[in-house]
């Protein structure tokens, strides 16, 4: 099969997804609990704080994203195992990691969405006092690659049950331990040379010098071999059904 | 056009499939007969790719299902068991998932849903959501899903599980139907459904082959050859000695290997017809036949003998 064929494949597995988002309450619950608890959260402080800046909304976006990520994910393969529609599936002309890449990016381009719609925090700050723009490019790529991050790891937990409540819980946990690994928290608990890799590994501290407006390729290569690492364990469980 | 060769698969440390050989020639409408957990699902999900066997090759049109999967897949209309579908999806946006995945171009496509759809009888529901459809119409968009590429080969896990009397007979000519044109494997647990729609059947016990041929010749062979009711006028039975007589007369015609007192009359087995010999018979001995008849070949029996 030429390549843009199988890119086709990709597209239209998409296509399918996001129909079954929008065709279910799934994505409007999403994007509409996502824009409550950021917008409620953030302007309680922003008020009080009197500064203009989002740095408060940033250091919310991974405890939201936290509950939400897995929320979207926790049925994409559980449903399809529990229903048998996984069967289906993969005995169409295509292949297990068209399968994996097409659900992970339909995860993203709902994420993506609800990001968007949250430009009118920036901009409704803008309006109040001078903005500096540089945190909230940086937090904006912050939050895709994270929630992507996130996504990746709920799609693989979701890979290894038939039931969503597990895949949800279970993604969560695992969100949690890997964002919680580079807190300070943690840090200061670990001896010099483990804290140094747990920085490394956890995926908070990355977020955290991408949100202050430090874009650095290397925290974005963290993020993006990471959800690789989990979607392609993700295609090893596929590819262990038979 | 589906040859499978010394196939075995074991599944967490069981032997599921022991050495399945078989060959289901274009054309051909292929029963897969066996009690629950028998193999058949098994089978099916090797031949479309879902699962790899453990040792044996499944070729479909020539080409090998673990090696060339994605040229099989293509050359498969699949329907498995139970029709798992996307409940979130209308009956049409399914069907032009599927057809796009099946790589139908886009100016034919709108023409084989349609095609598919009047074929399947989904004319009605084709704007509805698949969650709200009834158990039939389920069936039905999963079938219309199996043919809409025009596949060579059809594997069907038990179509018509679950259906009513009426939807069942539905299914199955629709099966006969395009059995004419594809070569069809379908696996079922319901005897008369393989007697009423298949060219040969084959029987799966504990993951092998216990027998294979078509329906008539399976019972034939089972029973060590054809069986024949023939009954007379006077009612005799083995307490009389007329009947005693009797049955030494139908036993000594060539061909015949065994006689039985049944019901008033005689069953016979014998290797070849012998209809007519026993009516020549009947009329030099002046006995009046009263039911002269080849037995319906009774699946039943085979079926219960070979699954014990």
């Amino acid at each position: 099969m030429r390549k843009e064929s199988k890119l086709k494949i990709v597209k239209i597995l998409i296509g399918k997804e996001l129909e079954v988002y929008f065709n279910s309450p799934i994505a409007y619950v999403f994007i509409g609990a996502f824009l409550l608890a950021g917008n409620w959260l953030f302007f309680n402080y922003f008020f009080v704080n009197g500064q203009a800046s989002l740095r408060s909304y940033f250091a919310l976006l991974p405890w939201i994203f936290l509950f939400l990520a897995p929320a979207i994910t926790m049925r994409a393969w559980s449903e399809e195992k529990r229903s048998g529609t996984i069967e289906f599936l993969l005995t169409l002309p295509l292949s297990d990691w068209q399968a994996v890449l097409a659900k992970f990016l339909a995860a993203l381009i709902l994420l993506a969405l609800a990001l968007t719609l949250t430009i009118s925090l920036p901009l409704t700050v803008a309006g109040l006092g001078a903005l500096d723009w540089g945190p909230v490019v940086g937090g904006y790529l912050g939050g895709l690659c994270l929630g992507g991050l996130y996504l990746a790891i709920g799609l693989f937990i979701s890979s290894l049950t038939k039931n969503q409540i597990i895949a949800f819980v279970a993604g969560l946990a695992a969100c949690f331990v890997l964002f919680i690994v580079s807190s300070s928290f943690v840090l200061t608990g670990l001896p010099a040379t483990l804290a140094t890799v747990a920085n490394f590994f956890g995926a908070g501290s990355h977020f955290d010098a991408l949100s202050r407006g430090l874009i650095d390729t290397r925290d974005v290569l963290y993020y993006v071999s990471a959800a690789w690492l989990f979607l392609w364990l993700n295609g090893r469980v596929l590819a262990s059904r038979k | 056009m589906i040859e499978i060769k010394n196939l075995n698969k074991e599944l967490s440390g069981h032997e599921i499939l022991r050495d399945i050989s078989l060959t289901v020639n274009p054309g051909e409408i292929v029963g897969l007969l066996g009690p629950n957990g028998a193999g058949k699902t098994t089978t099916m999900k090797i031949i479309t790719g879902f699962w790899q066997p453990t040792a044996g090759t499944v070729k479909v049109g020539g080409l090998d299902v673990v090696k060339d999967a994605l040229a099989t897949k293509q050359k498969i209309g699949y329907l498995p068991e139970n029709v798992p579908l996307y409940d979130e999806q209308k009956v049409f946006e399914y069907l032009k998932f599927v057809g796009q995945l099946r790589d139908i171009a886009a100016d034919k496509l709108i023409g084989r849903i349609k095609e598919a759809a009047m074929i399947c009888g989904l004319q009605d529901v084709i704007g509805q959501n698949i969650g709200q459809l009834s158990k039939g119409y389920r069936q039905r968009v999963g079938l219309a899903q199996a043919i809409l590429h025009q596949p060579e080969v059809l594997i069907l896990d038990e179509p018509t599980t679950g259906l009513d009397p009426n939807q069942i007979v539905q299914i199955r000519e629709l099966i006969q139907k395009l059995g004419k044109e594809k070569t069809v494997l379908f696996s079922t647990h319901i005897l008369s459904e393989v007697q009423a729609i298949c060219d040969r059947v084959v029987i799966i016990n504990q993951g092998k082959i216990v027998g294979a041929g078509k329906p008539q010749e399976l019972s034939s062979r089972l029973a060590g050859g054809l069986a024949i009711k023939i009954s007379f006028a006077e009612k005799n039975d083995s307490a009389s000695p007329a009947g005693g007589a009797q049955l030494a007369a139908i036993k000594n015609l060539a061909g015949v290997t065994e006689v039985k007192f049944d019901n008033g009359g005689y069953k016979i087995i014998a290797t070849r017809d012998v209809r007519a010999d026993l009516f020549k018979l009947a009329v030099e001995r002046y006995w009046v036949i009263m039911e002269l008849a080849l037995q319906e070949t009774n699946l039943e029996d085979v079926f219960k003998q070979l699954t014990k």
